[in-house]
C-alpha cells in the first residue's frame, strides 16, 4: 500500500498508545513486549558471559608463563579491545541499526581521538628521551 | 483529536505542509523517520561520554608515559594485589549487568525488576568503591601515596578520577531511584534512567582499559 493510503491507520494506532500511556511520549518511547524483556535479558547475559570469560582470560594471561612474555601486553590488549566491544555492543547497544549511525560516527571519532592522544604522548616522549641522550631512569633516580 | 489528524492526511497526503497543531506535527515527523526522543536524548549523552573517554585518555597517557618513572620508589609489581583487582572487576561487571536488567525493568514499568535491579547495582558499587579506598588507604599507609614517584602520581589520578565517577554515579543512581519513587515511570524520567545506565556501562569500559594498562600491564612488567 502507498504511505498516503496508510496513514490513517498508522495514526490512529499512535493514538491508542497515547491513550494508553500519557500525553508526553512519542512513537519508540512505548512500552516493550513481554518477548522484548527477555530479549533484552538474553542479550545482557550473552554480554555477562562473554565479559567474565574474557577478564578471566585476561587476569590468566597476565600471570602465567605458559606464553611467550613479550607476547603478553599484546594479547592483554587484544582481550581488552574485544571485551570493550561486547560491552558497547551488548550493554551500550552500539550496533549498525539506522538509529545507531550516529552514535557509531561518534565513537569513532572519539577512538581516533583516544588514538591520537595516547599513541601521540607515547610517540613524543619516547623521542624525546632518545634525543636527551641521558637515560631518564638514571636521570631521575635521588 | 481523530478528526483534525485524518482531515490533514486526506488534505496533504505527503505532509508537505506543516500547518498543523504541535501533537500532529511530532506524529508526522515520526512518520516520517526522525529518530525517537529517547534516541536523541541517548545521542547527546554519548558525545558526553566520548568526550569524558577523551578526558581518561589524557590520563592514560600520562600514566603510560610515566609508568616507569618510579624515582626509586616501589615498583607497579611490588604494589599491586591482582586478587583485590579481580573482586573489583567482578564487581563492576556484575552492577553493570544488573543496571542493564534495571534499565530494561523501567522500560517495561516493572517496579521490581527496577528497583532490584538498581538495589544490587548501587551495592556492587559500593563494594566496588570500598575495596579501592581499602587499596588506596593501604597504599598511603606503606609510604606509596601519590607525592612518592612520578608513577604513582599518574596511577592515584587515573583510578582516582574513575574512583570519583563511580562515587558520583552512586549518586546518581540514588537519585534516579527517589524520582522514579516519586514521579513514577513517565517519559521524561525513564529518559534520565536510560542515560544513567549509559554511564554506568561506560564506567565499566573505562575500567576495563584501566585493569589491564595499569594493573595487568604494570604488575606484568
Amino acid at each position: 500500500m502507498s504511505h498516503g493510503s496508510t496513514g490513517y491507520g498508522a495514526f490512529g494506532d499512535i493514538e491508542q498508545k497515547e491513550e494508553l500511556s500519557g500525553h508526553d511520549i512519542s512513537p519508540g518511547d512505548d512500552r516493550p513486549a513481554t518477548g522484548e524483556i527477555a530479549h533484552g535479558l538474553l542479550g545482557y547475559s550473552v554480554g555477562l558471559g562473554l565479559a567474565v570469560l574474557l577478564t578471566i582470560v585476561s587476569f590468566f594471561v597476565a600471570g602465567t608463563d605458559l606464553v611467550w612474555r613479550p607476547s603478553i601486553p599484546i594479547a592483554l590488549f587484544v582481550l581488552a579491545v574485544a571485551q570493550i566491544g561486547v560491552h558497547l555492543v551488548f550493554f551500550l547497544h552500539i550496533t549498525t541499526g539506522p538509529d545507531n549511525t550516529n552514535n557509531v560516527m561518534a565513537l569513532a571519532f572519539g577512538v581516533l581521538i583516544v588514538f591520537l592522544v595516547i599513541g601521540g604522548s607515547l610517540w613524543i616522549m619516547s623521542h624525546l628521551n632518545a634525543n636527551m641522550m641521558i637515560p631518564m631512569g638514571e636521570a631521575m633516580q635521588p | 483529536m481523530s478528526g483534525a489528524v485524518e482531515r490533514v492526511g486526506a488534505a496533504d497526503p505527503y505532509r508537505i505542509g506543516h500547518g498543523t497543531g504541535y501533537q500532529e506535527h511530532t506524529v508526522e515527523h515520526a512518520e516520517r523517520g526522525l529518530a525517537a526522543k529517547r534516541i536523541i536524548v541517548g545521542f547527546g549523552f554519548w558525545i558526553f561520554l566520548l568526550s569524558d573517554i577523551v578526558m581518561f585518555s589524557a590520563f592514560f597517557a600520562a600514566f603510560a608515559v610515566l609508568a616507569n618513572r618510579t624515582a626509586g620508589g616501589p615498583t607497579g609489581r611490588q604494589l599491586f594485589d591482582l586478587t583485590n583487582v579481580a573482586i573489583e572487576t567482578a564487581c563492576l561487571l556484575f552492577s553493570s549487568f544488573t543496571c542493564g536488567i534495571a534499565s530494561i525493568g523501567a522500560r517495561a514499568h516493572n517496579p521490581r525488576m527496577y528497583y532490584g535491579g538498581m538495589a544490587v547495582t548501587f551495592v556492587f558499587g559500593a563494594i566496588f568503591l570500598f575495596l579501592e579506598m581499602h587499596e588506596f588507604a593501604g597504599l598511603v599507609a606503606q609510604g606509596a601515596g601519590p607525592e612518592r614517584s612520578a608513577f604513582l602520581s599518574a596511577f592515584f589520578t587515573v583510578v582516582g578520577c574513575h574512583g570519583l565517577h563511580v562515587s558520583l554515579g552512586l549518586l546518581w543512581l540514588l537519585t534516579m531511584v527517589a524520582q522514579v519513587f516519586a514521579k513514577g515511570f513517565r517519559p521524561d524520567i525513564l529518559r534520565r534512567v536510560l542515560c544513567f545506565s549509559l554511564f554506568w556501562h561506560a564506567l565499566d569500559i573505562i575500567w576495563v582499559a584501566l585493569f589491564t594498562i595499569v594493573y595487568l600491564m604494570g604488575a606484568g612488567a
